[in-house]
């Protein structure tokens, strides 16, 4: 079903138009087309939200416009006018100076964007050579003045920097200095935020905004968050397995969405709540874990050639978790916070301080005196893709720690058919390899994983960040259900304060490895007591409007 | 990069004493020994056996004549033959030019080609070009070396006269051109299993990069397709290949023994074949040294050239 109230005939004024576009996915994959009969315009100067989850056909859509399709995927119908020009009607050579002069794109993860044997300098230098623009002086003094422009520090000698010393945020403003190199008119981003820390993230999208507004370029802007839609769109246009269902300025689409999955979709957006969660009936007041002073520190290279590097990872958390309670753990990358949840099931070892598992410390355990508690400490991972074996089956997978701990295969096995309908999968998945499942069931499969040892507490280091925003709220449920049915203790680790704020009953700030804040929700997002939380929970992408 | 240095060199030095030492070992396992030579001879007795023992040191128990072998050795004495009485560098001498000439041309051969065929292997990805190229290789890599060697000598020397059947050079006839000539022959054949080699590793590598982020940022901007190829696709892909070659470089040196011996080629393969054969043991330990140093200074040379050019490495 298209949703196209008026079929505009070819926007006469537009900065860039997609007029019925098809494109054809080759044999035997899902479906047939990876978007079907699309068309939308962008408005010259505007920033128009592609969104959608995955396997929507957004990216694919982003693409397309830059000529950049994959040799197995063709237009099959339809066209697509940069100002005026189709695109399909270009030669290669006349596509290839298009990009960069007239369109050009930043990618989702900065990371691996950048060529890592080149400067940066160079690389943004190229987009200036390749096409035959400047001399090399000039090109040179505009490649600083870019670096200048995208608020990165001492540009001069950023220019000499390889990628690999710049942090996540830096990097993409570099890809943003490449981009806007020859001051094009048409900006893509293909999900230029999704990979970076919500502070960064928020400093990512004012720049992109200002630059927006000073130049006055018109930007495709693709994400599957509603609230990056809130904090900058102008226009929207909505997604679905390769079609679109609404489109509509972002206001209007924002607050009376009319089609289903729309609605569905801003539904399952977390929002920060400020209310405290109605806490489980606590079987008792003696915390299930207690964690005082604990110290993780990494140590690389060599002390004799005095090439050691010293990573304060954990520098002396203490906290109390109570039997029934989710303690949430936030902070940004690098703050300590997976490092804690490996340290609590002694994945890797503590150089200090004490983690009382009901009443007995087990950080000076030996792996061979912990092993008989592990089935009573749990983890779930963030990859559902990377954390279950392709080659077993999701009943070995299940049934393979237990009957390890001395559980009969038959007991196992009926648990494991128990628990998968628990876990809201058909007990026909006990004889199905992982890659017969999506994204989401996977995960249900390593929660059913983790629950096949009946523990006391779960230890979710991320466990929705991979996941779909309508999944990851299905997930999010799950677990509170299981927690109501069995007690369950939980440590919730994210990056996203809004996930930690419907499933904690209290939050852990961490930064730099400290603890720097510890309250329930209702004092983490409504009266911030360190500079830090109130600068999180402020970079929150479209919560502005709700506070 | 200093301590670096010095602490890979001092663990060189300990795997060469364990190398040398299972070397020496296995080397005494094997029956017959230095003497059975001599025992050939009718007008030898027993006594005088006994004397040539003595004379040579084989009566001591093995631990003293290792520690006595690695003490000279350390002194830069790598022994004389037992077979010419020379001494074993100048053994050496003798036969590595003629293998250094022969693996030098043919590797130089094998790796320009061989990454054009992973590249371009690579880049049209199940094409008739790649499956040709990759059905090549299981050929060249599956079929023994002799027999390529034997039905280029049958075809090219013997059929066609085109080049000779072996040797370095003819008698009388020792111009550039002569050894040219008698070069390309062993020197093809070889190329043969080695392009197979380069180009598999080569694919893989180039493979390996292609999809990468930083290759559709390169033509996001707009640059052409060859640039964008050769500067971040190869670029990038020949990291690994550096590894590689650092690997092969003790090769180059220490010769292929069935080419050699296939194209009566007088290098070290042969010298290798013969020595073992006499039982020459200072030659036989003084080429294994040789070919263990130069694995392990292959290795050094290329952590060392990849960690120039991979800036990751060289300033982190």
């Amino acid at each position: 079903m298209t949703i196209e109230p008026n079929p505009r005939p070819l926007g006469q004024d537009a900065a860039l138009s997609v007029r019925n576009l098809t494109l054809n996915l080759p044999e035997g994959m899902e479906r047939s087309h990876a978007v079907s009969q699309i068309s939308f315009d962008l408005v010259p100067g505007k920033i128009l939200c592609i969104i959608g989850e995955s396997g929507s056909g957004k990216s694919i859509t982003a693409n397309a416009i830059m000529g950049l399709l994959p040799f197995s995927i063709r237009i099959s119908e339809g066209s697509i006018y940069v100002g005026t020009t189709e695109i399909q009607s270009m030669n290669p050579a006349a596509l290839r100076d298009m990009r960069g002069r007239k369109v050009s794109m930043i990618f989702q993860d900065p990371l691996s964007a950048l060529n890592p044997l080149m400067t940066v300098g160079d690389q943004i230098v190229e987009v200036m050579s390749a096409h035959g623009v400047g001399t090399k002086a000039e090109r040179k003094s505009r490649a600083v003045e870019l670096l200048k422009e995208v608020g990165l520090p001492e540009p001069t000698t950023m220019y000499r920097q390889y990628p690999f010393r710049l942090s996540g945020g830096q990097r993409q403003r570099v890809m943003i200095a490449m981009a806007l190199a020859l001051e094009p008119g048409i900006l893509i981003a293909d999900e230029p935020t999704t990979a970076l820390d919500v502070t960064t993230q928020a400093q990512i999208l004012t720049l992109i905004k200002d630059i927006q507004h000073r130049k006055n370029m018109s930007v495709v802007f693709i994400t599957h968050d509603f609230g990056v839609v809130a904090e900058i769109a102008d226009n929207v246009v909505v997604m679905e397995k390769g079609k679109i269902v609404e489109q509509g300025d972002a206001d209007t689409v924002l607050k009376t969405p009319f089609h289903p999955y729309t609605k569905h979709l801003i539904a399952a957006v977390p929002h920060i709540i400020g209310q405290d969660r109605t806490p489980h009936v606590a079987r008792s007041d003696t915390p299930i874990l207690r964690v005082r002073n604990l110290v993780k520190t990494y140590r690389s290279g060599s002390r004799m050639f005095g090439t050691e590097r010293v990573v304060k990872a954990v520098q002396g958390a203490s906290f109390d978790l109570l039997p029934g309670r989710t303690l949430g753990v936030v902070g940004e990358s690098g703050s300590g916070k997976s490092s804690m949840g490996r340290l609590l099931v002694k994945l890797i070892e503590s150089d200090g301080g004490e983690i009382f598992f009901e009443g007995t410390d087990i950080a000076p355990m030996s792996e061979a005196e912990f092993r008989p508690l592990r089935p009573r400490i749990q983890m779930i991972f963030q990859d559902p893709f990377a954390s279950l074996n392709p080659r077993s089956t999701i009943g070995q997978i299940l049934t393979v720690g237990p009957c390890a701990h001395g559980m009969s295969f038959s007991k196992a096995k009926a648990e494991a058919l128990a628990l998968l309908t628990e876990v809201g999968l058909d007990p026909g998945a006990f004889d199905r390899y992982p890659h017969e499942f999506s994204g989401g069931q996977r995960q249900r499969v390593g929660i059913a994983r983790a629950l096949m040892f009946k523990p006391r507490l779960l230890v979710a280091d991320e466990s929705v960040s991979a996941l779909d925003v309508s999944i990851q709220a299905q997930i999010l449920e799950l677990l509170d259900r299981i927690q109501r049915e069995t007690g369950v203790s939980m440590v919730f680790i994210t990056h996203d304060l809004r996930v930690a704020s419907q499933i904690s009953d209290e939050i852990a700030v961490m930064q730099k490895g400290r603890i720097v804040e510890m309250g329930p929700p209702s004092q983490i997002f409504l009266n911030p007591q360190s500079d830090y939380t109130r600068e999180l929970v402020a970079a929150i992408p479209g919560e502005k409007a709700a506070a | 990069m200093l301590p670096f240095l010095l602490n890979r060199l001092w663990q060189s030095f300990i795997l060469l004493i364990i190398v040398s030492i299972i070397g020496f070992t296995i080397l005494n396992l094997i029956p017959g020994g230095p003497l059975s030579q001599y025992a050939l001879d009718p007008g030898m007795t027993a006594a005088d056996l006994e004397r040539l023992k003595e004379q040579m040191g084989l009566n001591r128990p093995l631990p003293i004549q290792y520690l006595d072998w690695a003490w000279r050795m350390l002194h830069g004495d790598w022994g004389t033959s037992y077979r010419d009485g020379a001494p074993v560098t100048e053994v050496i001498g003798r036969h590595i030019f003629a293998t250094f000439i022969l693996m030098g041309s043919s590797m130089a051969i094998s790796i320009a080609i061989g990454t054009w065929i992973g590249i371009r292997g690579a880049t049209h990805r199940y094409s008739l070009f790649d499956y040709t190229a990759t059905v090549g290789a299981m050929v060249a890599l599956s079929i023994p070396t002799f027999w390529f060697g034997l039905v280029s000598i049958y075809i090219f020397a013997l059929k066609l006269g085109w080049f000779p059947a072996g040797n370095m050079y003819t008698i009388g006839d020792e111009t550039v051109l002569g050894y040219l000539h008698h070069l390309i022959l062993p020197s093809l054949v070889l190329s043969l299993v080695h392009v197979a080699v380069w180009s598999r590793y080569m694919r893989t590598a180039t493979l390996d990069v292609i999809h990468q982020d930083f290759v559709k940022t390169a033509r996001a901007k707009g640059v052409r397709e060859k640039r964008v190829l050769m500067k971040h696709v190869v670029g990038n892909a020949l990291l690994p290949m550096i590894t590689l070659a650092g690997m092969q470089l003790p090769q180059l040196l220490s010769g292929a023994l069935v080419t050699e011996t296939v194209f009566t080629w007088p290098g070290m393969g042969r010298l290798f074949l013969d020595s073992l054969s006499y039982s020459d043991y200072p030659v036989v330990m003084g080429l294994l040294m040789l070919s263990a140093i130069l694995t392990l200074l292959g290795n050094l040379i290329a952590d060392i050239v990849v960690s120039m050019v991979d800036p990751r490495i060289r300033l982190a």
